[in-house]
């Protein structure tokens, strides 16, 4: 929140300073602002977009073609769209995702939507990166991903046939650097908005829920049944998370301490970001370690599963007891629930895949 | 957000050079925590350091709480109230400070006051989006709307094994479901008494939160712990509970 009114601070300051250079040198790149979703726009509040980034039709196709180029990594062979695919809505279907050298990390990859509305603009399942162009830094040099060096990245794309008139396109440079290659990847994630899953259009009234869909979303709102929507969202928040960090019982003791090794505050041993609970059927495994491989596994989890710690969060019910104790009913119908927050069309954006 | 789009507003409204500018003042709401007298902020969180009323020690994770609609009074019946409201975050020390971007009259004002929580008629589901943003509401089953307080933390039970509660403050309501019944208003106007303001002011308002468990109900949290937002007599209890939270500690002007 506190970014957002940076931001605005930084527009006003903008506006005025723009009022006093009557002219300004501008490039001819097109504004593409975001097409913010209805239910976005009448729900909550505005996604962030820094104001040194803004959005541009150039800018968003160079992304594009930066996220699926195999180009930013040591022997080009891995590309983002590798551990981020469109089909899964942006993440890969392994526990651990392989790097470039077959070596396999430790946390599982995560989708990439609706992220111009995480506020607090904390990235990872730590928090560890702070804003999408300074997450964007981080896979490219990372030993067991893409194990590249920027300079290097950076002079294979000066080099190459198309990017260079590309970046001037977008950005009125033809001198590629690593910041504009994290701007353009940036302006490119931003547009990977999912809003049209079948819950998306019971609320704009477009559609029913079938009875089994209805009961699940009840539990899921029932304090004294599943007691999702405190961390989750609801049918006002249509992000489906808190984008905060939670401890949700899944260990009694930590081999990832996850925010807290960020925070270093024990009292965060542990926590890690809750995920949005769109697209649930394209991007299993589940959670930040991939443990669950299906949702049954995660709603027992929930259920009856739950180990207790000293960090555990405190709306974790009848933690002695395993969990929430669902019947099978209610289990069933969470899950057409969870289900029904999946979306087709966003997986099946062509302007969102490689062609 | 609004907060700087209304100081700008603000400064340009004063930059005109009007003559209310000398007859009124701005003011702010600032509020402190402490637990019977010891000051409480989120530094304090995460440990087992505090007892209630009924001897249990507790621990405080969480503590987030919503105040709308000041009221300024004078004797002669008039009132203004201010339209808005606060969602102070003691857990990420965020809004402790509320300065609305409205300046009031110097003078002395009757009474001075806040609700906690919503009024029934500002308590509109889905209405406010940064409430939504920060998913501060309350399912429709329940009535919607949004929460008036979120404290939560960890108690040391009576078999000494941590656990947790959610002293959760809403709307209470029976029957949830379509059309659930609400059986009293659990909203609750806080008067900080009567007030002289010659400059501009800060109200320094003091929560203690030992309060919520204490008068007039010794609050059991091995009763009354987790699921309270579904347990309209638990929200009454809290409603009574709240009266003596609040005080104005001083002003500042
Ligand atoms: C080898 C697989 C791999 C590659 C290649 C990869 N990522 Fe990731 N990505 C991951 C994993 C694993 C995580 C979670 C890491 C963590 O939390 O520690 C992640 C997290 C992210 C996130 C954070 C999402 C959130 O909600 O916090 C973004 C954004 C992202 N990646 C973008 C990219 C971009 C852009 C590229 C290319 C420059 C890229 N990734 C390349 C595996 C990969
Ligand atoms: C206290 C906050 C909290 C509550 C309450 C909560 N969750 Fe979660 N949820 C999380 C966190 C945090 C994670 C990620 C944990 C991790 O990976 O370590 C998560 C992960 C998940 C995932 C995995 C998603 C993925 O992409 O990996 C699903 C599915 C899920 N939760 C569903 C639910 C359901 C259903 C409920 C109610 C029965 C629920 N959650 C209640 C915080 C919560």
């Amino acid at each position: 929140m506190k970014k957002l009114n940076l931001h605005i601070c930084l527009l006003t300051l903008f506006i005025i300073a723009s009022c006093t250079n009557e002219k300004v040198d501008i490039f001819s790149s097109t504004p593409s602002p975001l097409q913010i979703p209805q239910l976005f726009e009448d729900k909550i509040l505005n996604p962030v977009i820094p104001i040194d980034n803004p959005q541009t039709e150039e800018g968003i196709e160079l992304g594009k073609k930066l996220f699926f180029d195999p180009i930013l990594s040591a022997d080009n062979t891995q590309a983002c769209a590798d551990c981020h695919a469109p089909e899964n809505a942006f993440t890969d279907t392994d526990r651990f995702s392989d790097g470039i050298s077959g070596a396999l990390g430790t946390r599982n990859s995560m989708p990439i939507f609706n992220l111009a509305w995480n506020y607090d603009e904390k990235f990872f399942w730590d928090g560890n990166s702070f804003s999408l162009e300074h997450q964007a830094f981080i896979p490219v040099t990372d030993p067991i991903e893409m194990a590249s060096t920027w300079k290097d990245v950076e002079q294979k794309l000066q080099n190459h046939s198309e990017y260079p008139n590309l970046f001037q396109l977008a950005f009125g440079t033809a001198t590629i650097d690593s910041s504009l290659v994290t701007k353009a990847i940036a302006q490119f994630e931003r547009t990977l908005i999912s809003s049209n899953s079948k819950f998306d259009k019971y609320l704009l009234n477009e559609i029913s829920l079938t009875p089994e869909e209805f009961n699940g979303f009840n539990v899921f709102m029932d304090e004294n049944k599943g007691d999702c929507f405190h961390c989750h969202g609801s049918e006002n928040n249509p992000l489906w998370t808190d984008n905060l960090f939670h401890n949700n019982g899944l260990d009694s003791q930590f081999s990832d301490l996850g925010f807290g090794a960020i925070t270093g505050d024990p009292a965060d041993n542990g926590k890690f970001k809750s995920p949005s609970l769109r697209n649930l059927v394209f991007t299993a495994p589940y959670m930040h370690d991939g443990r669950f491989s299906t949702l049954d596994e995660v709603i027992n989890h929930y259920s009856e599963g739950l180990q207790n710690s000293p960090t555990i969060d405190p709306l974790m019910k009848k933690v002695a007891q395993g969990g929430v104790q669902l019947s099978e009913q209610d289990k069933a119908d969470l899950k057409s629930f969870l289900l029904s927050l999946s979306d087709y069309e966003f997986i099946n954006n062509p302007a969102f895949k490689n062609q | 957000m609004k907060k700087i789009i209304s100081i700008l507003l603000l400064f340009s409204l004063f930059a005109c050079g009007t003559d209310d500018k000398i007859n009124t003042v701005n003011f702010s709401f600032n509020f402190s925590h402490n637990w019977d007298e010891t000051p409480v902020s989120n530094e304090d969180f995460n440990s087992i350091k505090f007892t209630n009323a009924n001897n249990d020690q507790l621990s405080i994770e969480r503590l987030r709480y919503l105040i709308s609609d000041i009221k300024f009074e004078n004797s002669n019946g008039e009132s203004i109230i201010i339209e808005g409201y606060n969602l102070i975050d003691v857990t990420n020390n965020q809004n402790l400070s509320f300065a609305p971007s409205v300046s009031i009259r110097k003078g002395t004002y009757s009474n001075v006051s806040f609700i906690f929580g919503f009024k029934n008629e500002k308590n509109i589901d889905g209405a406010y989006p940064d409430l939504n943003a920060t998913s501060w509401n309350v399912p429709a089953m329940l009535g919607g709307g949004y929460h008036y307080m979120q404290l939560d933390g960890k108690f040391l039970n009576s078999s000494n094994t941590e656990q947790g509660y959610n002293y959760h403050a809403i709307r209470a309501a029976d029957n949830p479901g379509m059309n659930p019944t609400f059986p009293q208003d659990t909203f609750f106007e806080v008067h900080l008494g009567n007030v002289t303001i010659s400059n501009d002011a800060i109200f320094n308002i003091e929560m203690n939160i030992a309060e919520w468990f204490k008068n007039p109900h010794t609050w059991d949290l091995n009763v009354l712990n987790q699921m309270l937002m579904p347990n309209s007599n638990a929200q009454i209890l809290m409603y009574d509970n709240g009266q003596n939270v609040f005080s104005l500690e001083s002003i500042n002007q």
